[in-house]
């Protein structure tokens, strides 16, 4: 056997993980190449040739930036109210006893184990059954919903892990139960908090298949795209997509630059 | 797995590099067939580096493992004949006592072993729990799965990390006396990692005691004890008083070394400093071989003694003993063990006494040492 | 990067009080957390199951109205016309499913064993994709799987078309608008639900356990069987129920890289609901979805038996 053979079968796993790792990521490539193609027509599948107008022109499409504003207020109300009600739910179940836990959880897990589809058809029965508007607000309520069950898993296992007796050891040293709450509980769950917000958000944002059925006639920004994988697709939204992109891993490397220098200071 | 060829491992050489780190110094080491043998140290000194190169978990960067006549150096952990108790035991979570145990029999393609899981099971005493899960036992129970697992494959070598690091004491002294039984039952070689200097000194026939990646001292527990030949070992094992001293006469088969005002005899024979005279060395002596004496009745002490004069610091009762820290004009913070046979009163703090004791007891160590190398605080710095 | 190992285990664990039962000071707090929060749950979660479950036994039409009629022979209609979308669902769902498997296992012990430094920024590399819209994403293989683009003319060289085309997979030389590039997007898309969970769990495995298995005997393979796959399982069970139970429901890529005859089930109820305005069908199909997969997902973890690890 030739030593690149061996080398290969030796190294077989991490060769097969890049490879998925490659399959991942081309799709980003693709959509990031694609934002600066001029392309002949409605559709933004082939390549034509090297342009930079949709970046100059962000808004350029009719709607677009719209929806694009939409969502994210969408994305911010949500996060809110299912990373409040998604706290407290998970403080309850880590911290204290109560009858129907079982229940409970049955409640918090089943919609993490439905498919969206069928959540969002039930949903849109209730909403024509009670007469509802179909809007931003059947959006919202839709959201907080569906965002609420990962918020509290994400909290309820940082707050399990938490050590009971730090929050005896703040009581004993003279702080109230609120101070106790503010002071120690609250800094250390919210690294898990955080967590659940984060996922919250990029859930409520990226949402398609509840929003399309709950939405009536307004536009989020998948919603937008969905309709111009029928109408025509702009370069402007591989704009949308390459930005978001960036400004995620941006944000992520910083953050984990000034998690490591903390950690050097400290 | 079985040969009849002699079963000593041999290390010729054996040193292990982390990028500039050097955890192993080149060494050699001859582990006697049969032997239960320790390589004693602090957290960060080798020992577990140089056990995982013999378990085949780690290659060397320079060097060769032998086991008997076999060089088992390129060999992987899977071919080679030795097996480990891994700290904190690795047991497999997901198997039960009896699969685990069985473990190494099944792979090496052994369909019936029940017969022999029952014999290990009867040997560390777990008959009623081989259907057990691993975190169903006790921390005492689980170190015997562990010992069994391995000792099932009849290694030529089998390795321990640190094996009690994770029980009580009272728990360490029982699987002490429990593994020099098991080993005096099967007659395998067992190297021992450890960082306990008593674990070492009543478990080990062997020791040897290392230090930032080289073997300071080999050698049976008392001859270490007795006859330290670095500071770092005077100090690791038990404790030493060691005093800085000038060569006054070396021509005799006993040094007289001079420190302060005090003439004291040192045999040649156990010092393991190159000597002449008007040369500096470290004279020791453990705490254990001094007798105290209150400094009125000096005359009582029988002539060719080594004597220091000194006033009491301390004094803590102990029990069988009573310790004394003595400030002297050589060494302040004389440490000296008194047996409580007869207790003299008048030995409180501020006491001006004499310390005596048999020449013959000194050892001398070279003085461009640290002197204290191998200090409990020197060593948790 | 809590995001990233925090992914939801799906299968539930086995749930534990709180190690230590706090003194009933307060003892109504627990419920006044709860409230709003359940609430919630009820009435926007399980409430509209109860709607959905009494649309789907009523009659009518738009202009007269619905009325509860107990006509369960829509349950008999729906399936009798649309079993091929069911089956197709399950199948695409299903193969995605081991696809993402194969293909996720070994990244995610690369991520957990291997990487070494590296190990962050392929955890980036995995989640940030998720912040450029799926959607956008899905588009992207329009491009990739383009008829005549090097994908496409690759595969043909290989005569690896050939082979899917003889397992029905694709047809002639386009692999767009065939099955097999619905479950090439399903696989694409749900692929980081399969690994996160398969990563979390890797990463808990002492890697001593691995070194054990060696010492006794075990050749990597071996150990890797005996050893890592056992003690991975239940992020192999999360991994393959957060990845088959929303490609089985999915319609996103079936319309945008399939044709009509790659329709799932999740096209028929979406289209049933907000195009053909048949409530009952619609309400029926959706209720015998959710029916299914609870059934498989009870019957897997029950065989997949993770309460019985650890």
């Amino acid at each position: 056997m030739s030593a690149f053979m061996r080398w290969v079968r030796r190294n077989l796993v991490v060769l097969a993980g890049l490879l998925t790792l490659g399959f991942l990521i081309l799709p980003n490539v693709i959509v990031m190449v694609f934002s600066f193609n001029n392309p002949k027509g409605k559709f933004n599948y082939a390549w034509q040739e090297f342009s930079t107008d949709a970046w100059t022109d962000p808004c350029g499409v009719a709607d677009m930036c719209g929806s694009l504003s939409l969502s994210l207020q969408i994305a911010l109300w949500s996060t809110i109210g299912a990373t409040v009600l998604g706290t407290m739910i998970a403080f309850a179940l880590a911290r204290y006893r109560f009858r129907a836990r079982g229940a409970v959880n049955s409640l918090i897990f089943l919609p993490m184990a439905m498919p969206e589809v069928v959540m969002a058809a039930s949903l849109l029965t209730l909403f024509l059954n009670m007469g509802a508007q179909l809007g931003f607000w059947t959006i919202l309520i839709a959201h907080i919903m569906f965002c609420l069950s990962f918020v509290v898993t994400a909290v309820k296992a940082r707050v399990m892990s938490m050590d009971p007796r730090l929050e005896e050891a703040a009581r004993d040293l003279y702080a109230g139960p609120v101070q106790t709450f503010i002071r120690v509980t609250l800094p250390i769950a919210a690294p898990g908090i955080a967590a659940g917000a984060l996922l919250a958000f990029a859930l409520s944002f990226d949402d398609f298949i509840i929003t399309n059925f709950n939405a009536g006639s307004t536009v989020t920004f998948p919603m937008f795209v969905w309709g111009s994988a029928q109408r025509g697709t702009p370069v402007q939204i591989n704009v949308i997509g390459t930005a978001m992109f960036a400004v995620a891993v941006i944000c992520v490397l910083a953050g984990i630059l000034v998690g490591n220098r903390r950690k050097k200071h400290a | 797995m079985t040969d009849t060829t002699r079963g000593d491992v041999r290390l010729s050489g054996i040193s292990k590099k982390y990028g500039s780190f050097q955890a192993v110094h080149p060494l050699d080491l001859t582990i006697p067939e049969g032997s239960f043998f320790a390589l004693l140290g602090a957290s960060g000194c080798g020992k577990t580096t140089t056990l995982r190169m013999i378990a085949g978990l780690e290659d060397p960067t320079t060097g060769t493992v032998r086991l008997g006549d076999q060089d088992v150096t390129a060999l992987p952990p899977y071919k080679r004949p030795v097996n480990t108790v891994f700290q904190s035991y690795a047991l497999f979570p997901h198997l039960d006592i009896t699969e685990n145990i069985a473990f190494g029999l099944r792979r090496r393609g052994i369909k019936s072993v029940k017969k022999q899981v029952d014999d290990m099971l009867e040997l560390v005493q777990l008959g009623d729990h081989a259907r057990k899960k691993p975190h169903q036992l006790s921390g005492g129970q689980q170190q015997r799965v562990a010992v069994a697992r391995a000792l099932i494959n009849h290694p030529k070598v089998l390795l321990l990390d640190e094996p009690l690091g994770a029980l009580d004491l009272k728990l360490r002294r029982q699987m002490q006396l429990e593994l020099k039984r098991i080993q005096t039952e099967v007659g395998i070689t067992f190297v021992h990692v450890t960082h306990d200097q008593e674990e070492a000194m009543t478990m080990a026939d062997q020791v040897a005691v290392m230090n930032a990646g080289r073997v300071e001292q080999l050698g049976s527990p008392a001859e270490l004890y007795e006859n330290p030949q670095t500071t770092f070992v005077a100090n690791f094992l038990g404790t030493s008083n060691l005093i800085t001293a000038e060569v006054a006469d070396s021509s005799g088969d006993s040094l007289v070394v001079k420190a302060g005002d005090a003439k004291l005899s040192l045999p040649a024979a156990r010092t393991s400093a190159e000597t002449r005279t008007g040369g500096k060395v470290l004279l020791g002596i453990r705490p254990e071989k001094i007798s105290l004496v209150h400094a009125d009745e000096a005359g009582t002490i029988a002539a060719g003694r080594n004597r220091i004069t000194g006033r009491i610091a301390q004094s803590s009762f102990i029990g069988v003993s009573t310790q004394y820290v003595i400030d002297t004009p050589v060494c302040d913070a004389f440490e000296v063990y008194v047996q409580n046979i007869e207790r003299d009163g008048r030995l409180t703090p501020g006491t001006e006494v004499v310390l005596h004791w048999n020449p013959e007891h000194s050892f001398g160590l070279d003085a461009a040492q640290d002197i204290d190398a191998g200090t409990e605080e020197e060593v948790t710095a | 990067m809590t995001t990233a190992t925090d992914a939801p285990p799906l299968a539930p664990a086995p749930e534990q009080p709180p190690a230590k039962p706090r003194k009933p000071r307060g003892r109504f707090t627990p419920y006044w957390l709860l409230l709003p929060g359940l609430l919630w749950l009820v009435v926007f979660f399980a409430l509209p199951m109860l709607y959905q479950a009494s649309t789907s036994v009523q009659t009518g039409s738009l202009e007269t109205g619905y009325k509860v009629t107990w006509h369960f022979q829509t349950y008999l209609d729906a399936l009798g016309e649309y079993w091929p979308q069911f089956l197709r669902s399950v199948l695409y769902a299903g193969i995605a499913t081991v696809l993402c498997l194969l293909l996720g296992y070994p990244l995610a012990y690369l991520i957990a064993f291997k990487a070494g430094r590296w190990r962050n920024l392929i955890l980036i590399l995995v989640i940030a994709p998720f912040f450029t819209s799926f959607l956008i994403r899905t588009l992207a293989w329009k491009t990739i799987l383009a008829d005549g683009g090097w994908v496409v003319s690759t595969l043909d060289t290989l005569r690896l078309l050939d082979v899917t085309s003889w397992l029905g997979l694709t047809e002639g030389d386009r692999v767009l608008a065939t099955p097999l590039a619905v479950v090439c997007g399903l696989t694409y898309n749900f692929l980081p639900f399969m690994i996160l969970p398969l990563y979390t769990s890797l990463e808990r495995i002492d890697g001593r356990l691995h070194e054990a298995a060696g010492d006794l005997y075990a050749r990597p393979f071996t150990a890797f069987r005996k050893v890592t796959f056992p003690l991975s399982l239940p992020g192999v069970v999360s991994g393959t129920l957060l990845t088959f139970i929303p490609a089985s429901g999915d319609y996103v890529n079936a319309q945008l890289l399939g044709s009509t005859s790659e329709k799932m089930v999740g096209n028929v109820i979406q289209s049933q609901f907000l195009t053909v305005l048949d409530y009952p069908t619609a309400a029926a199909l959706s209720f015998i979805l959710m029916a299914a997969i609870l059934l498989m997902v009870t019957f897997y973890i029950r065989r997949a038996g993770t309460e019985d690890l650890v």
